[in-house]
Formats: C-alpha cells, structure tokens, sequence
C-alpha cells in the first residue's frame, strides 16, 4: 500500500473524522491535517471561536493520521496522554494543521503537532503526546 | 478542598444548564448536563453511531472526550462564579487510562479547586461506567476574560 492508501484507509475508518469534516494531503510522507470551519465546530458564538475541544481532536487525528501513514499497521495506534496548548482563538476559517514524530521507538511514539489558520507563522494550537504503537 | 474565596456569588444552575445545549459544538455532540454546584460540574456525553473512533470496537473517539473535559471544565468554572464568563484554554492535559466500554457513552466530572481573578484551575476525569474506574483524568488552566460587552473579544 502507498502513503496515500493508508491515509485514505484512516480518514475512511472513523466515524468522528467525518463528524469533524477532516481531511488531509500529502506531499510525499508529510501530512497536513486539514479542517474546514463549520458551524458545528464553534465553542464560542459570540467572537465566533472553535471549539477547544474540536481543536485538540483535530491535532491528535492529525498525530494518529501521519503515524497511520508512515508506522503503518492494521490495527490502530492509542493515545496515552495529550497536552495541549491553545495559542490564538480558531476563527471561523479553515484550520491546518501538521506533525512531527519527534521519537518513533518500538513501541511509543512522541509526536508534537501544531495547527493554523491564516499563516503558518501565528499557530493557534499545539499539541505534544505520547502514542501507544499497534504491533503488526 | 476550602473554598479559596468564599464571597464568590452563589453557582447559577442556569448558566451552567445553558452551556450544554446553547454552545453549537456541545449541542452537536448531545452534551447533557448532570448537575453544577459548589465549583464542580457533571456532564454526560450519549455514545453515538457517528462518534466512534473505531469502528472495530464501537468505542467512543477520543476526541469527543476532549470535547467533553474541555466543556465540563468551563462548567466548573461556571459553577464556581455563578455567570458565564467568556473563558479561554490555555492549556488542557488528558491521560488516557483505557478505551471506554464499546457503545458506551462517557460521563466527566471537573472541579475547579482554585481561581484567581484572572485564571481558573480545574481537574477533571471521565467514565464510562463507574466514577471510581477512569478512562482519562485531565488538567487544564483557563484565562477568564472580564465581563462581556463592546471590545472585551479576543480569546475563546
């Protein structure tokens, strides 16, 4: 299977990522999370604002998206802790968001995610966790 | 834990009651609030078809759990001023003991055990079945922004 197979098969697998509207690209092996804004997503009517939560699920499907592509294996990675860090208000905009696999041993991964809307310079959100890998 | 300021006006059930069906996300998920009082606050998540993370196991994503805690959290701090103060997350940390049951939805408990005038601590830890059984406990701090008006935006 190519990279582009295994991100089909992840965003074609959960219910919640349609639940959010998420998709993704790559360019190569490199993903980028993508988040359409959608009415459903706000957690603050009156700026209109993102959800927190809606936020630091987007970055931890991001996480699980790029482990699925490059730690491929058939069953699914697991969370075992998030932190994450809400930086600027998530407007109404499409949000963007990539990872990095700072350390891919045998059996954790570490991975910090960052997320933004206009420019990649001013990220609204990051995330640092820890990712129990699936065995083969 | 003693109340770190014990002239803060009583919870108003309302507001908190509010938060779950008035915020578009939380309406979206089917938040339903449990109860809000004395800082802390309880809400339930129902499992949904459309929720799950993996369809395998039919257990709840865990991302409508961070949802959840983030929400509850805001809650707690509700029940702990008594009015909705716009509130923004500054950061927000979730352990992940164990998946939840299969077709199960998920229940969160937060506590804001202090607040300053401008920020507001809270714990927080979510079940399926049973309180004394987590599958995730989370820390959070919040920044609370003044009262609501012209020009007071800027955080969420």
């Amino acid at each position: 299977m190519t990279p582009e197979d295994h991100l089909r098969a992840f965003l074609a697998r959960a219910p919640y990522i349609r639940f959010l509207g998420m998709t993704a690209e790559l360019a190569g092996d490199e993903l980028t999370g993508v988040l359409p804004f959608s009415p459903h997503l706000i957690g603050n009517t009156l700026l209109p604002a993102l959800h927190g939560g809606v936020i630091g699920g987007f970055l931890e499907m991001t996480a699980l998206a790029q482990l699925a592509v490059t730690q491929s294996t058939p069953r699914v990675h697991k969370t075992i802790d998030v932190t994450i860090e809400y930086l600027r208000p998530g407007r109404a905009l499409t949000t963007y968001a990539r990872a990095d696999l700072r350390k891919v041993g045998r059996r954790i991964a570490n991975v910090h995610v960052e997320a933004w809307q206009e420019a990649r310079s001013q990220p609204i959100a990051a995330l640092r966790g820890h990712f129990m890998l699936a065995e083969d | 834990m003693s109340d770190p300021n014990p002239n803060l006006p009583n919870p108003n059930l309302d507001a908190a009651a509010a938060m779950a069906t008035e915020v578009p996300q939380a309406a979206a998920l089917g938040f339903q609030m449990v109860s809000a009082a004395d800082a802390r606050g309880v809400m339930h998540a129902p499992w949904r078809e459309d929720l799950v993370g993996d369809p395998d196991t039919g257990v709840i994503a865990s991302g409508v759990v961070t949802s959840l805690l983030d929400h509850c959290c805001g809650m707690a701090i509700t029940a702990t001023t008594g009015e909705r103060r716009p509130t923004a997350t500054l950061d927000l940390r979730i352990d992940y003991m164990r998946p939840a049951a299969s077709r199960a939805g998920v229940t969160v408990e937060a506590h804001c055990y202090y607040m300053t005038r401008s920020i507001a601590f809270v714990r927080a830890h979510a079940w399926d079945a049973d309180p004394a059984d987590p599958i995730a406990t989370a820390q959070a701090a919040f920044m609370l922004a003044g009262p609501v008006g012209p020009g007071t935006g800027g955080a969420a």
